[in-house]
């Protein structure tokens, strides 16, 4: 398997999306760039809204990922419940 | 009864492919005339999927939310003279090089997904393109306006339009451009949105910003951050626009293969100038090219060709190339512009000692054996007053313009130019690389009547055959916007801002 990646501005609402990424995705690294985070994980990494949802307080629609995403790899599965990066065949 | 809320795949379905129509009394191929030409098949665009399942009303907003957050930023930024805070007016040339290189092959990207988009049978893409296009377009503007206020303290952005047709090191990215805007409408997005946004881009947005934030800049942190949560987007489009060819045909494989070759090559070449400005014009350097490089391309890039195997994909054969010359392009871009000093719109200069110490401790390999001593000579030359320029010009490369300075890394040669050369119509062209070469031999016509600036000047079209003639011709002048940072009008100007003798 290989490594996705992606990477948000270092921001307050990144932040929550970012702890909520570590919650569950428990094996990723996070890596504190300048400006930026990027979050590396083996072969997928999935962010799911009611976990940013409960970490931000509030309601966080999975399409908002747009507004502080700098860049990322891997293969897009994304739906109105999670977004998720893999590589593989699908 | 409220209407239920529709959910992200029901809405892309209904907002983008319920857009297109089936054609009734019009022949669809005239509709599309360079749908085969390229000889790509296609059989089903349904099988079209965009990942992001953007939708334009959904597009508007978040475009419209990045604007404001980077409009506010712009405004707080001239209002507290954020320009002061830099790391130091040397830093303000790295921008230069962004504005007059990169910013224009935005709009020249913007024009190419317009054209593309039009020309795509299938809604997704054409939406998809749409989106792009109107992306570029707003990259371009937004990094006018970051520019602009640098423009009001310091020399050489001024004259960007009129110089990106002319200058040498411009040309560079221009030809990228004409040359894929002057391709089929599958190319053109193998070669912008795979090959350049999805493998190479990361290596122009993110070390530019990095240094950017590590060199108090924080209007272009703001507009590369905002351009680049656009080019995650591009970036998957570029992989779904690979995964969607080879699936649609067997026969589209060999030919993608060939497009992937040629415009990851091109694409590379170019960041040579971003090895250069990584390692030589960031006065607080975060990361060299080559730990860019790995981390960017052979770690990131070898995953991405892992995944496409499947397909019977594979990395292009100049793989080693580019990873023998990892240690080396840095040192010999900056040499050229340090060389040609005199002909460039941004100040150059030879490291300190720190940095000199910096770069041998990037590159223990190549830097103390080869690039350290040239860099210490200029440096003495300097002291001595006898500043050394080139008087000459250099030989260009037919294919990527770009002055032949690549080394035989190859074959253990570092020291010795690697020239190559094919004649066509009994005329004959030189290029930097095998793989140069190869492009120009695959479709020599469309090189042939490439406009080289140095062929120009010394055909007579660049003003004259004096050095002042052709800075002229540049509306570059001599002593403002060039030669080295030391002496310069933006040094004189920052001492006083900062109140230094």
């Amino acid at each position: 398997m290989a490594r996705v990646q992606i990477a948000f501005q270092d921001n307050d609402e990144s932040r929550y999306i970012v702890s909520a990424i570590e919650e569950d995705n428990p094996d990723s690294t996070i890596h504190y760039e300048p400006a930026l985070i990027r979050i590396e994980n083996e072969g997928s990494l999935q962010i799911n809204k009611a976990t940013v949802e409960a970490h931000m307080g509030r309601e966080w629609d999975v399409q908002s990922i747009h507004v502080n995403l700098v860049t990322l790899t891997g293969n897009i599965d994304e739906d109105d419940d999670y977004f998720k990066l893999a590589w593989g065949g699908q | 009864m409220q209407a239920k809320k529709l959910n992200v795949k029901d809405k892309y379905r209904l907002l983008t492919r319920d857009l297109d129509w089936e054609f009734s009394y019009e022949d669809r191929k005239e509709a599309f005339p360079y749908e085969e030409f390229e000889g790509i098949k296609i059989t089903d665009w349904d099988k079209w999927e965009d990942p992001f399942r953007l939708t334009m009303d959904a597009y508007w907003k978040y475009q419209a939310e990045k604007e404001k957050k980077l409009y506010a930023i712009y405004d707080a930024f001239a209002q507290n003279n954020g320009h002061l805070n830099v790391s130091d007016a040397r830093y303000v040339n790295a921008l230069k090089v962004f504005l007059t290189a990169v910013s224009p092959a935005e709009f020249a990207s913007s024009n190419g997904f317009a054209w593309a988009g039009r020309h795509y049978g299938g809604a997704g893409a054409r939406v998809a393109a749409q989106m792009q296009s109107i992306d570029e377009l707003r990259h371009y503007q937004t990094q006018i306006h970051a520019m602009s206020h640098y423009n009001k303290y310091f020399d050489g952005f001024e004259e960007f339009p009129h110089m990106h047709d002319r200058v040498w090191y411009m040309s560079v990215v221009k030809s990228f451009f004409d040359d894929c805007r002057s391709s089929g409408p599958f190319e053109y997005i193998v070669a912008v949105s795979f090959a350049f946004e999805y493998v190479l881009t990361n290596l122009l947005f993110v070390p530019f910003m990095s240094g950017a934030a590590y060199n108090g800049d924080m209007a272009t942190v703001t507009f590369g951050f905002s351009a680049q949560s656009d080019e995650a987007r591009h970036m998957t489009l570029g992989l779904e626009i690979i995964k969607f060819l080879l699936e649609q045909h067997e026969d589209n494989v060999p030919i993608v293969q060939e497009w992937i070759d040629k415009w990851l090559w091109r694409g590379y070449r170019i960041l040579a100038v971003v090895a250069m400005m990584m390692d030589y014009m960031l006065p607080q350097k975060f990361m060299s090219w080559k730990e860019a490089w790995e981390l960017y391309f052979e770690d990131a890039g070898g995953a991405l060709f892992k995944d496409l195997e499947r397909y019977g994909i594979k990395m292009p054969d100049f793989t080693e190339t580019i990873k023998n010359e990892k240690d080396h392009i840095s040192h010999q871009a900056w040499r050229v512009f340090y060389s040609f000093g005199h002909a460039a719109a941004v100040h150059t200069g030879t490291p300190t000692a720190e940095e000199l110490d910096w770069l041998s401790e990037k590159y223990p390999d190549t830097f103390d054996q080869y690039y350290r001593p040239r860099l210490e000579a200029a440096a003495e030359l300097e002291a001595k007053g006898e500043r050394f320029y080139t008087a000459g010009l250099p030989q260009l490369c037919q294919t990527c313009q770009i002055p032949m300075f690549f080394t035989n890394v190859d074959e253990g040669k570092p020291t010795e130019i690697v020239y190559r050369e094919s004649t066509y119509n009994d005329e004959r062209f030189h290029f930097c690389s095998n793989e140069c070469k190869h492009i120009f031999d695959r479709e020599p016509e469309k090189y042939v009547h490439a406009w080289l600036p140095v062929h120009q000047i010394f055909q007579g079209n660049c003003g004259g055959g004096g050095l002042d003639e052709v800075m002229e011709y540049y509306r570059m002048g001599l002593g403002e916007m060039n030669l080295d940072y030391k002496g310069s009008p933006d040094e004189k100007r920052w001492k006083k801002w900062k109140g230094v003798a």
